[in-house]
């Protein structure tokens, strides 16, 4: 395992912090969280064509630059650092890395080079309504129609489900396998429906499938195995942007108590503010080290990469929604207006506490592949 | 002496060995043999008993020692340290007197710093040097004195002048510990263990020619004592492994460790043994517990991040990289390691919870992971000094509001020891 960044991979990350600096202000993560798509196209066009990060993980065959995850989760750090509004983590991560596993050469070749150019905006819908990320609870099924595939049945919780041009579905084939389909077509039996998102900065929506065209994505029978690598990168990725956005407010609370005067001094002077603030330092610090780690694993192939997905998740999950309540509290009153920007994060760390599993579920998903 | 290569140095070290070693010998025999050569300590001077080598080539030479199962040195205890602190600060004299001892392990050390009235404040000492007829004439208390009962010297932090600011007016020593006025006494801890002693003295006597600091430097000087103890991490305790196999010398140096390591065999428990869990579940029967596999795997990821967190300083420091705040929480991570373990443990234990020794299961384990826990939010530095450490140093917080350091030390409340 790794446990420092490389010289190169610290100067990537510094482009990507100076981009989203300048192109995701909080002033402009309102603006967009305000619209319907969520995002805006130039900036998109800039962080793909540009910086090239909707291709980072993608295979250079198919039009990427094949790095791995821990270039993927360093990119997914900053981004939940600057809560950048962008079909990233859903075009990019999800539905880039479901495909790259699942897919056939000839799938690949037709379906990543739009994912890494970023022309193409692409999503991963596995969760049904009020049930969870596990292959074991998809229930939509899917039926044979000569070549390809009829799908029936409801996604939820879908990331910029609106927006998305290639809908990655997972469903149940008739031999009760998991299956990873692309659906293209989105015209055709597909319904989709705009979910009130409680974090604005991420779009969610509902799609209702009835007989819609799917293609399978490889074989009849490595649905499961494909997609338990993507989720875990998935996880992994997800761990690193929660990380980033825990950093982020953690920071943004130590200005402010040190920049706010009660009683005749800085409340950063008070002891009990600096132990919160000290606490908050080993929080951020633990779940960083659980994310940066399980990317390093999973880009290792070590066999526990499974558990420490779960892990990260689930340390980022506690750590993420710890450090926004402490945030908002460190800054009084003001802390829970809306105007001020720690209610942003807030809502993102709360909705990333389920989003993909809660802390709960990772637990016992890492005690059930743990080995050590 | 001349720069010398590491393939130099092994050349050397081998041939030394070659020459001398023999498993026939007694450990203090040997250790004297090794002790003139200059292998004993080769980051000492050359004139006093070392070869005056890098710090760095001590583990080259170490490694060619375990080539041929050689016991080096003596470095168990406080010995270390002093050796460290004399080198730094001490006269020729107590060079002369003391490295040989030190290093050959026929002389055992131990550090009054501590006082039951201050603990954390350590600069608070108030254990009284007073010059009288040529002579100091030392009052007061020590407290968690690690290996005082059988120490021949004591590194002693005294107040000589209590005028001066706290700081200004300790001055450092040392003290011979076998001699009427200087008694030791066991402190008995929650768990049962005594690891440590409570030293009271009462008019004992040092020679001024045992003065370590100028009057009122002696702060300086345990600083020096106190970031070798803090470089060894835990340095003052670390031992040498036991070494399995015949001969005089070995049943001499097995000895040592036995009787050096026995008030600390319940030192692994006051981490909390997170990686005792799992067993423990399984052995009560409760792994599939589903509250109690959710506590489990909060420890886990907690102790694995804690983990991770320090695999990341070490590699920022291998790289040369500036200390980030990675490097600072470890000790505060371990405290809540070890209180989340102690919590689990409980959890898994159900009411065997309230047994001990051997009704308690790994005969006792358990229960002394139950009882020794709360040892290390305290120990090398409570949570709360942590804490003050981390948000002053590395968060650059304001830094508490001080009323001890500008006045003269008798003017400064502190606590009444009886």
């Amino acid at each position: 395992m790794q446990f420092s960044f490389t010289e190169e991979q610290t100067e990537f990350r510094s482009i990507i912090r100076r981009f989203l600096e300048a192109k995701s202000p909080t002033t402009e993560v309102r603006k967009l969280m305000e619209t319907d798509t969520g995002y805006d196209p130039a900036m998109w066009k800039a962080l793909s064509e540009d910086l090239g990060l909707t291709a980072l993980h993608i295979p250079e065959e198919y039009g990427g630059a094949g790095f791995g995850v821990t270039e993927l989760a360093i990119a997914c750090e900053e981004m939940g650092r600057a809560l950048a509004c962008a079909p990233y983590f859903a075009s990019a991560v999800m539905a880039g890395t479901a495909i790259t596993h699942a897919g056939s050469d000839e799938q690949k070749a037709d379906l990543l080079p739009g994912i890494a150019s970023g022309e193409t905006i692409a999503t991963l819908a596995v969760a049904e309504p009020g049930k969870g990320w596990d292959a074991g609870s998809v229930t939509m099924a899917a039926s044979k129609a000569g070549s390809v595939y009829r799908l029936t049945g409801t996604k939820s919780y879908v990331l910029d489900g609106m927006t998305a041009s290639l809908v990655v579905v997972a469903a149940r084939l008739p031999n009760g396998h998991l299956g990873l389909f692309a659906v293209q077509d989105l015209s055709d039996g597909v319904k989709r429906t705009p979910l009130k998102s409680m974090d604005p900065t991420r779009k969610l929506a509902k799609i209702e499938f009835n007989e819609a065209m799917g293609m399978l994505l490889g074989s009849e029978t490595g649905g499961e195995a494909a997609y338990a690598k993507t989720f875990d990168t998935c996880l992994i990725c997800l761990a690193n942007e929660m990380a980033g956005g825990a950093e982020r407010l953690r920071e943004d609370a130590l200005e402010y108590v040190n920049m706010r005067v009660q009683f005749g001094r800085t409340i950063g002077s008070f002891q009990v503010t600096k132990h919160k603030a000290a606490d908050m330092l080993l929080d951020v610090e633990l779940a960083k080290s659980a994310a940066y780690s399980a990317a390093s694993a999973m880009d290792d192939g070590d066999a526990e990469a499974t558990a420490y997905a779960s892990m990260a998740k689930a340390n980022a999950s506690d750590a993420y929604i710890q450090t926004a309540i402490h945030a908002v509290q460190m800054h009084g009153g003001i802390g829970f207006t809306f105007d001020n920007d720690t209610q942003l994060w807030f809502k993102r760390a709360k909705a990333s506490e389920a989003f993909l599993g809660d802390a709960t579920w990772h637990r016992e998903r890492m005690m059930q592949n743990w080995s050590a | 002496m001349t720069e010398m290569t590491e393939a130099q140095v092994r050349d050397e070290v081998r041939a030394f060995l070659k020459e001398n070693w023999s498993t026939d010998r007694s450990l203090i025999e040997w250790r004297n043999i090794l002790v003139d050569s200059g292998w004993g300590a080769p980051h000492y001077p050359v004139e006093w008993w070392g070869k005056g080598l890098p710090a760095a080539m001590s583990l080259v030479v170490d490694e060619v020692f375990r080539e041929f199962d050689a016991v080096g040195a003596a470095k168990a205890g406080i010995r270390t340290l002093a050796g460290a602190t004399i080198l730094v600060h001490g006269s020729d004299l107590h060079k002369k007197k003391y490295l040989r001892g030190i290093l050959t392990g026929e002389e055992t050390w131990c550090q009054l710093f501590s006082e039951p009235g201050s603990g954390s404040d350590l600069a608070g000492a108030a254990t009284r040097a007073d010059f009288k007829d040529g002579k100091w004439i030392i009052n007061g208390q020590k407290v968690w004195t690690t290996s005082a009962h059988h120490a021949h010297f004591g590194l002693l932090l005294a107040r000589t002048d209590w005028d001066a600011v706290k700081h200004k007016g300790l001055t450092y020593f040392i003290i011979d510990m076998h001699q009427p006025g200087v008694d030791v006494n066991q402190l008995k801890q929650m768990n049962g263990h005594a690891s440590f002693n409570q030293v009271f003295i009462t008019d004992a006597v040092v020679e001024e020619d045992m003065r370590v600091s100028e009057l009122g430097e002696g702060w300086k000087v345990a600083t020096t004592t106190l970031m070798y103890e803090r470089r060894g991490a835990d340095g003052a305790r670390r031992y040498d492994a036991k070494i399995h196999k015949p001969g005089k010398i070995y049943e001499d140096y097995n000895e040592e460790i036995d009787h050096m390591l026995a008030p600390y065999v319940w030192y692994p428990q006051r981490t909390g043994r997170s990686d005792l869990l799992v067993e423990h579940a399984k052995a009560m029967g409760k792994f599939d517990d589903p509250l109690i596999r959710q506590n489990v795997a909060k420890v886990l990821t907690m102790a694995k991040a804690a983990e991770w967190t320090a695999r990341r300083a070490r590699a920022a420091q291998e790289q040369g990289k500036p200390q980030g705040p990675e490097g600072s929480i470890g000790k505060l991570a371990a405290s809540h390691v070890a209180r989340a373990a102690n919590q689990a443990h409980t959890l898994i234990a159900g009411p065997d919870a309230m047994l001990t020794g051997s009704d308690s299961w790994m005969d006792g384990t358990i229960a002394e992971i139950l009882v020794s826990t709360p040892a290390i939010s305290i120990a090398g530095g409570t949570d709360e000094i942590q804490r003050n450490i981390i948000s002053e140093r590395i968060l650059k917080m304001p830094k508490e509001p001080r009323t001890d350091t500008d006045r003269p030390f008798r003017e400064v409340p502190r606590n009444q020891v009886t």
